[in-house]
């Protein structure tokens, strides 16, 4: 039986086993790439994703336990219409090989919508799921901040 | 984009045909050059490989691998420079597979020598040589080479082009050339006014191309700034393809699981059940595995894993320490070359203290972001293939022999690379994809490896065993005599890709044992190659990671053993053998505020090795939290010359650092009945948010000769971590990684 689900405001059906996880119903089936496969057992965080605005490992979340809308990468933002977040990231150069980056932003974006001016001591627990094996992690922490920065002028 | 795409579709159909004709230069002025590989349309003019120029604008190519080190910005600042365009108004492509898009640079670093003391005419030489990466078709990305290659023919590529441009322009007009003036992608006329390139294209295209002198770098607008990259809006919407997003129609998704006992053969496979499994279209049988092709990649996993197999054994010692006893038997055969052999170590000189320690060092996995994937599409008329490869013209021919196709009918496209490191210039994932193409005609497939799949069947940094002896004398290092015991990636390489085993001495094997630019008056430096039968291949700064730990720790342990400053001993040895290096320690020194002396629960340590042509000293500061202990801080200097994008350096540097010092703090792979035992990241993890420390980083302008920077940050960083905890803990750490001595925060 199909599948309904709510990704970036928008419905989509999808018909595919109960247990396939998220990560594998966005990328392979409804096309959203952005959300990248790093180990298939959440000690990555590439494949982070929000439900409900909560920031989750999307590839430990089997179909039938998706229990609210789900936002990914492409729904924070577009290359036209960045979000501050991303726009963070690009002001401070971020990336590298960028392929953990996705889930970056979004574990990012989750921690500064729980916290809107995190310590560094928060940044690290926030963010220490998140692998990157390129070394770019001192400036993601001045984009946290910048981004922080940016969200109180709003 | 459509246009570029035809071209290129094009030009993977010609291949190495010459392609002049219409309005393309068939010829690239610089060198008597490999064919142009871009063959332009109507209205559309390919000045040379780099540059192509249509009504919609410019296009440049930078054929290099993009892996996060920024080339693809970088290299096309070197042709804008001199072309005078703006980054952000052109597109900047990788190209196809081409020989005409060699790697110059390669061919000179395998010259012999010691590199820091290149004399021109060496330097002359391999200049020269690099031509030999044409004739090899040598399309390729790694050595820390990029920017060596690429300085003075891209600039070359955009000068010609842009002089060329001005001639259209001129004859036109009805001007001299010199009277011309180019701007942001204009031609400046006398009167001021301003033609956009694109309306020169196509008659510059009949113009003979022109040799321009380079400009002055102290004119240069681009080159020697932060500038910002040309991926990072991608990268930051999740918009960048990889090769695991490309998504064609009718697309299916398949993986691989091949035999965990590298290297052995498959007795028997049962995919009975696994065909009834949901989503499964076909199994595939590899021969050494098999792969599942599935309506989604996950259902292929599952199945994958639900297929029965017998395997056939691993041919080497299924254990570790059986694996390190044959490496160690290496010792007991001849060299295989010592490239440093200074003095008599086999006199003590009169007065010197005589001292001596051995060392070992794990495999290590790679270990990218983006496990191995590729996709590939077998039509009647040709095999397309898109992956990130640090290799494309090999990646074309193993396709094709695989297929049984013409070179010419492969086309290879070359998307962002999840992470290289080394792991994307071997052709296994290639092959794999293709064979699962070949298994279903007429559909595209993406081959995703899982991550257990990855870590498991990776060509490792092959382990390795130093023996090391050295004497002291009056505060000095007077003899230094080192044995070095491991497998030749460069050897295994060779065979893989050409089937005749490498021979002859391997420079690659004891590059930073033999190389580092010390005046010690007894000095010998020999490598031992085992013929063990573990795949092993380029890991970050390939024998250089094993070496500078070997070198470098002994190299502490001898200053402590003389009583002296770590630092102020390497730095008196340095002085007198190479000004360059002893700038850079100096300049750490000062940096760092190094004293030699640390508060109680603070412990530093110092690091230097010269590698790919650049000098690099570290300072790790350690700290004692509650008996946990954490790296704090690190202090970085580096000489490469030229830093053409001083950004780009630093993050390639504190990036390399970070990669040596993962390896060093929780980096091991090991063997049990054959198998790896390390299937994914909370095996093999590495430095994270929270434990990587601060980082200060200065770049020296000063070496005569251009460095790499994407290599030459790892070598230091395990025994500048090592050298701290020594001076944090009293205890010498001999084997890596060094979680195992110490309790690491995790």
């Amino acid at each position: 039986m199909p599948t309904s689900l709510t990704i970036n405001g928008k419905a989509h059906q999808v018909d595919l086993p109960d247990d396939v996880p998220l990560l594998w119903v966005l990328r392979d089936e409804v096309g959203l790439t952005g959300t990248k496969f790093g180990c298939g057992v959440a000690a990555c965080g590439a494949c982070t994703v929000h439900i409900n605005g909560e920031a989750v490992r999307s590839c430990q979340v089997p179909l039938t336990d998706v229990d609210g809308p789900i936002t990914t990468i492409e729904g924070i933002g577009t290359p036209d219409g960045m979000a501050a977040i991303q726009q963070a990231w690009v002001d401070h150069q971020v990336a590298q090989c960028g392929y953990c980056q996705s889930g970056q932003i979004m574990q990012a974006a989750s921690l500064l919508a729980e916290i809107p001016e995190p310590s560094d001591a928060e940044i690290d627990e926030a963010m220490q799921g998140n692998l990157c094996r390129c070394g770019t992690y001192p400036r993601i922490r001045a984009a946290i901040h910048a981004a922080s920065d940016k969200m109180k002028e709003v | 984009m459509a246009s570029i795409g035809k071209i290129l579709r094009r030009t993977f159909l010609i291949g190495s045909v010459a392609v002049v004709g219409g309005v393309a230069f068939g010829a690239y002025k610089v060198r008597s050059p490999a064919p142009n590989p871009l063959k332009p349309g109507q209205g559309q003019a390919a000045l040379n490989p780099f540059v192509m120029i249509d009504q919609n604008g410019v296009t440049l190519f930078a054929p290099r691998a993009e892996m996060g080190q920024g080339v693809q910005t970088t290299w096309a600042a070197l042709i804008a420079e001199e072309l005078d365009v703006e980054l952000d108004q052109v597109t900047v492509l990788h190209g196809p597979a081409a020989a005409a898009y060699y790697n110059s640079a390669f061919v000179a670093d395998g010259l012999p020598g010691k590199g820091y003391d290149t004399s021109d005419f060496m330097h002359n030489l391999g200049e020269a040589l690099g031509v030999i990466g044409k004739s090899l078709s040598l399309h390729a990305t790694g050595g820390s080479t990029s920017m060596k290659d690429g300085f003075i023919r891209m600039r070359e590529a955009g000068a010609s082009a842009r002089e060329t441009l001005k001639q259209a322009a001129a004859d036109q007009l009805g001007v001299s050339r010199d009277q011309l003036k180019t701007q942001a992608g204009h031609v400046i006329t006398p009167d001021g006014s301003k033609v956009p390139y694109g309306e020169l294209a196509v008659a510059a295209a009949s113009v003979d191309p022109i040799e321009a002198e380079l400009r002055d770098p102290t004119t240069w607008t681009k080159l020697g700034q932060n500038l910002p990259r040309l991926d990072m809006v991608g990268k930051a919407t999740g918009t960048a393809e990889f090769a695991i997003d490309v998504r064609l129609p009718g697309m299916k998704f398949a993986t691989v699981r091949r035999n965990p006992k590298l290297g052995g053969g498959m007795v028997s496979f049962d995919g009975n059940e696994a065909k009834t499994m949901p989503g499964v279209e076909k199994i595939v049988d590899l021969g050494d595995g098999i792969a599942v092709i599935a309506t989604n990649t996950w259902l292929a996993i599952q199945a994958a894993e639900a297929v029965e197999i017998e395997w056939e054994d691993a041919p080497y010692p299924p254990e570790t320490d059986a694996i390190f006893q044959t490496l160690a038997k290496a010792f007991d055969g001849s060299p295989n070359s010592t490239m440093r052999d200074d003095g008599d170590v086999d006199t003590l000189p009169d007065g010197a203290t005589e001292f001596s320690a051995d060392y070992s060092v794990p495999f290590l996995a790679h270990a990218t972001m983006e496990p191995m994937t590729a996709v590939a599409q077998l039509n009647s008329d040709g095999l397309q293939v898109w992956t990130g490869t640090q290799t494309p013209t090999f990646a074309q021919s193993r396709a094709a022999y695989v297929t049984g196709l013409e070179t010419e009918q492969v086309e290879i496209n070359t998307t962002y690379l999840g992470g290289g490191f080394g792991r994307r210039l071997e052709l296994d994932f290639v092959e794999v994809a293709v064979k699962v193409a070949m298994a279903i005609p007429g559909t595209p497939i993406l081959t995703t490896w899982s991550r257990q799949e990855d870590m498991r069947h990776d060509y490792y940094r092959p382990g390795a065993i130093a023996r090391m002896r050295g004497a002291i004398k009056d505060g000095k290092a007077v003899l230094m005599d080192g044995h070095l015991a491991t497998q030749s990636p460069t050897q295994q390489a060779m065979e893989r890709i050409t089937g005749m085993a490498g021979a002859g001495p391997d420079k690659v094997l004891v590059e930073g044992f033999f190389n580092q630019p010390y005046a010690i008056p007894n000095y010998r430096m020999s490598g031992y190659i085992s013929d063990l039968k573990i795949p092993v291949g380029f890991w970050r700064s390939v024998g250089n990671s094993h070496n500078a730990f070997f070198h470098d720790t002994f190299m502490d342990e001898m200053a402590h053993a003389a009583g002296r400053d770590p630092l102020e001993f390497r730095l008196e040895m340095a002085r007198p053998e190479w000004d360059v290096a002893a700038r850079v320690l100096e300049t750490l020194r000062d940096m760092s505020g190094w004293t030699g002396k640390t508060p109680d629960g603070v412990g530093r340590g110092v690091a230097f090795a010269y590698s790919f042509g650049t000098p690099v000293a570290q300072v790790i500061e350690v700290v004692d939290e509650a008996g946990t202990i954490r790296i704090n801080k690190a202090w970085i200097a580096c000489d490469m010359g030229l830093a053409l994008d001083p950004g780009t350096v630093k993050a390639q540097m504190f990036g390399g650092m970070m990669y040596g010092l993962s390896a060093a703090s929780f980096g091991e792979i090991t063997f049990a009945d054959g198998e790896v035992e390390q299937f994914n990241f909370p095996d093999y993890d590495a430095v994270r948010m929270h434990t990587a420390p601060q980082v200060d980083i200065q770049i020296l302008e000063t070496n005569r000769f251009m460095g790499g920077a994407g290599e030459p940050g790892t070598p230091p960083a395990a025994p500048a971590l090592g050298n701290a905890l020594f001076d944090l803990t009293g205890k010498r750490a001999r084997t890596l990684p060094l979680s195992q001595h110490f309790d690491l925060l995790v």
